[in-house]
């Protein structure tokens, strides 16, 4: 099914609406998690696990959890960025599983940035 | 037994504009029952010892903590939240306020001196998710230059944008492009070397790991370019991430109709192949890769002709690495001006580094060409760290040289490195502090080198070999100054029989740390002293008597017995029994040990 431009430009319209969070304004949050060689080294999948698994406790329905590349800073790693319509992302440094539970009830639910844990405080 | 679906539990409020809490429980539930709750919402009293002046309702199972200061409030929460299941944000009981927001990564030092063009999407979009590589203008490129464009004038947007080989030698692309498009034939390849085997290199692992869809699409752009249908993507084993990356985003592609025949309904077609490299360093010279592909042992051959005459199979190709691809469709998607405003006269745009060594922040940059050594050290790589000296940064790897601390102001770009004896190389960009031994690095770099070559050509085969064997001589304390003559003959023999540039390129750490720290290596010859105090072999481990308080823990840690001394004495080290394993100045509370 080869698509056309037309069609092309139809995705591309449709997924930066979706994705694009200073647009999107449905409330949809955007967790995306470094899944390279060094964040998954680094013990990034248990770091999914963690947020997949308060996520569901919790029962929350407006948040999109997702994977990304390295952002550049390897040493930082597992690396989690907080995505929230109408407001700039948050990088989470170093996280484990214990922290992801801390950021999902206290950022995600009730929208308190856990500063302790982000890239500027390290 | 009813199902209770959420809690809501009311507690707190020193200075409650209710009567009671009883008020608010009570409040809760009269708007429940009138929205149609059946009992699966429960609501309970409690003491959450939250300090607040209004009461507090948290509900479960999100865990959302409200302040609730009138029944309006009671009733916006049961409608939005319990009943529509959004958030009511400005109820919310407040911690730190979300708005003063420099949590972001974008707003550190170390990125704020980048221009990601290579990396643009790494990080930020999910590699596996073709439609996010889309929404980021994924696939315009291709899609203007099929319909658009003709491969020359692809070749001359490539040209005008100054892009050359991120690869390490730094050849024009587009002039490459064009040898390629205008040899004969009909079959002609289009290659991509992500074979990174320089050690600490892993730019080309985060494009293809990150952004794996650029990597396809510059590929298919320049299949259109020279005219081919097939290309060929060389990875090494070692990435196995990367490998399964990039097969998904191929099956991807392939899906969407961007490989495979008439591509956007044009009569172009390309075919896409990843090939596993196994361990070879070698194979990363363009040469000895073609051959891998081809089936053979990794070995290169003498040039001309040249690839994009007679490359893979006997047909015109064009080779290149990760990083040149990965600029490609941005440069035709901004314009090849954009590109070229970037850089410097003779070196256009960014390049990636991998930065690594005695530096605080490691990891990779993307930088315009021309920005100082001196920035990348001090303002994105934070500087040296525990206090000590820069003493010199080595780029590009095992084939490159490295730039001394009073050459700090020079400007990163193809041709003042070449001028300074170092090399661009891949981006590799290791920092070393004054604890590093120069003639040390060139060993280690040399001990690599001797371990990758093929062996088909005597110059490397043996010449890397000879110059492994005078490094090993001087550092272990018995080295004659003629070794160093030795050294710069053989160096240069090296380099100008070489068969290939795994060979021709050896010699330059010997070289770089011979022109620019000969006394390093005139102390380790004369004096048998090791400045920096790494080579073993020139290093005497000795315990100070003034400081040394007799406590005996060195003596019983060292495995080979070398420590005396009695109870409360100075201790001593028998050198001809000491292994200079470290272990006593590690155990030594006093610091009465060092190394001299």
């Amino acid at each position: 099914m080869a698509i056309t431009i037309d069609e092309l430009n139809a995705i591309r319209d449709r997924e930066k609406k979706r994705i694009d969070i200073s647009e999107n304004q449905d409330g949809k949050i955007r967790v995306a998690i470094g899944m390279a060689t060094c964040g998954i080294a680094a013990g990034a999948k248990s770091v999914l696990g963690a947020l997949n698994r308060e996520i569901e406790r919790r029962n929350l329905k407006n948040i999109e959890v997702t994977q990304t590349g390295c952002i550049g800073v390897c040493r930082l790693e597992p690396i989690v960025d907080v995505y929230m319509p109408g407001r700039e992302k948050v990088t989470y440094v170093k996280m484990d599983p214990e922290k992801a539970a801390r950021i999902v009830a206290e950022h995600l639910v009730n929208q308190t940035v856990v500063v302790d844990y982000t890239i500027g405080t390290i | 037994m009813s199902f209770v679906r959420s809690h809501i539990l009311v507690s707190g409020g020193t200075h409650s504009p209710f009567s009671s809490n009883m008020e608010v429980a009570e409040l809760f539930n009269q708007q429940l029952k009138k929205n149609g709750n059946r009992g699966d919402v429960m609501v309970v009293l409690t003491d959450l010892n939250i300090p607040a002046l209004s009461p507090i309702a948290l509900i479960y199972p999100e865990g959302t903590y409200y302040t609730v200061s009138s029944p309006q409030d009671i009733e916006q929460i049961v409608q939005e939240h319990v009943l529509r299941g959004q958030i009511v944000t400005h109820l919310l009981y407040k911690g730190v306020h979300l708005d003063s927001n420099n949590y972001s990564i974008d707003k550190t030092p170390f990125f704020k001196k980048q221009k990601r063009i290579a990396l643009r999407n790494c990080g930020i979009i999910n590699p596996e998710k073709i439609d996010e590589y889309i929404a980021h203008d994924g696939y315009q490129a291709l899609a203007k230059c099929l319909t658009e464009k003709t491969p020359e004038q692809v070749i001359e947007i490539i040209d005008q944008s100054g892009l050359r080989g991120r690869g390490g030698a730094g050849f024009p692309t587009a002039r490459k492009w064009l040898f390629a498009a205008q040899a004969p034939g009909t079959v002609k390849y289009v290659c991509c070397n992500a074979d990174e085997g320089d050690p600490g290199a892993f730019m080309d692992r985060s494009v293809m790991e990150g952004d794996p869809h650029s990597l396809i699409e510059a590929m298919a752009i320049a299949a259109y370019a020279i005219g081919s249908e097939q290309g060929y993507i060389y990875v090494r084993a070692e990435y196995p991430i990367a490998v399964e990356r990039l097969k998904v985003a191929i099956g991807q592609a392939e899906e969407y109709g961007f490989l495979g025949n008439h591509i956007f309904g044009t009569d172009f077609c390309f075919h896409l192949e990843i090939r596993l490299g196994a361990g070879a360093f070698v194979c990363g010279e363009e040469t000895a890769l073609m051959t891998s592909i081809e089936g053979k042992r990794g070995e290169p051959r003498p040039r001309p002709p040249f690839p994009a005459i007679k490359g893979l199979f006997g047909k015109p190709t064009i080779l290149n690495n990760v990083e040149t691809y990965a600029n490609v469709a941005w440069i035709i998607d901004h314009g090849p001006e954009a590109f070229a405003a970037m850089g410097t006269e003779r070196s256009k745009g960014t390049k990636v580094f991998a930065l690594g060594g005695k530096i605080e922040n490691t990891g990779l940059v993307e930088i315009p060409m021309g920005t100082t050594l001196r920035e990348i050290v001090y303002d994105i790589g934070g500087g040296v760290p525990n206090k000590k000296k820069f003493k010199a940064a080595q780029t590009g790897g095992p084939s490159g040289g490295c730039i001394p601390a009073d050459m700090i102001d020079i400007s990163i770009d193809y041709d003042s490195l070449a001028e300074a004896g170092a090399m661009m190389g891949s981006g590799g960009l290791i920092v070393m502090d004054e604890d590093n031994c120069m003639v040390d690095i060139a060993k280690y770099f040399l001990e690599f080198t001797v371990d990758e070559s093929c062996g088909k050509c005597s110059p490397c085969r043996i010449g890397t070999k000879r110059l492994h064997e005078i490094l090993e001589k001087i550092t272990s304390g018995n080295g004659e100054m003629t070794d160093l003559d030795l050294l710069e003959e053989l160096c240069q023999h090296i380099k100008s029989s070489a068969l290939c540039g795994l060979g021709q390129t050896a010699p330059n750490p010997v070289l770089s740390t011979l022109r620019h720290f000969r006394e390093e290596y005139v102390a380790h010859v004369v004096e048998k002293r090791c400045p920096a105090g790494v080579c073993k072999n020139l290093l005497y481990y000795v315990i100070l008597g003034d400081r040394c308080k007799g406590c005996t823990v060195c003596k019983n840690n060292c495995p080979t017995g070398a420590i005396s001394g009695e109870l409360k004495q100075p201790h001593h080290i028998d050198q001809s029994i000491c292994v200079k394993c470290g272990a006593c100045i590690e155990k030594c509370k006093f610091d009465a040990i060092v190394k001299k």
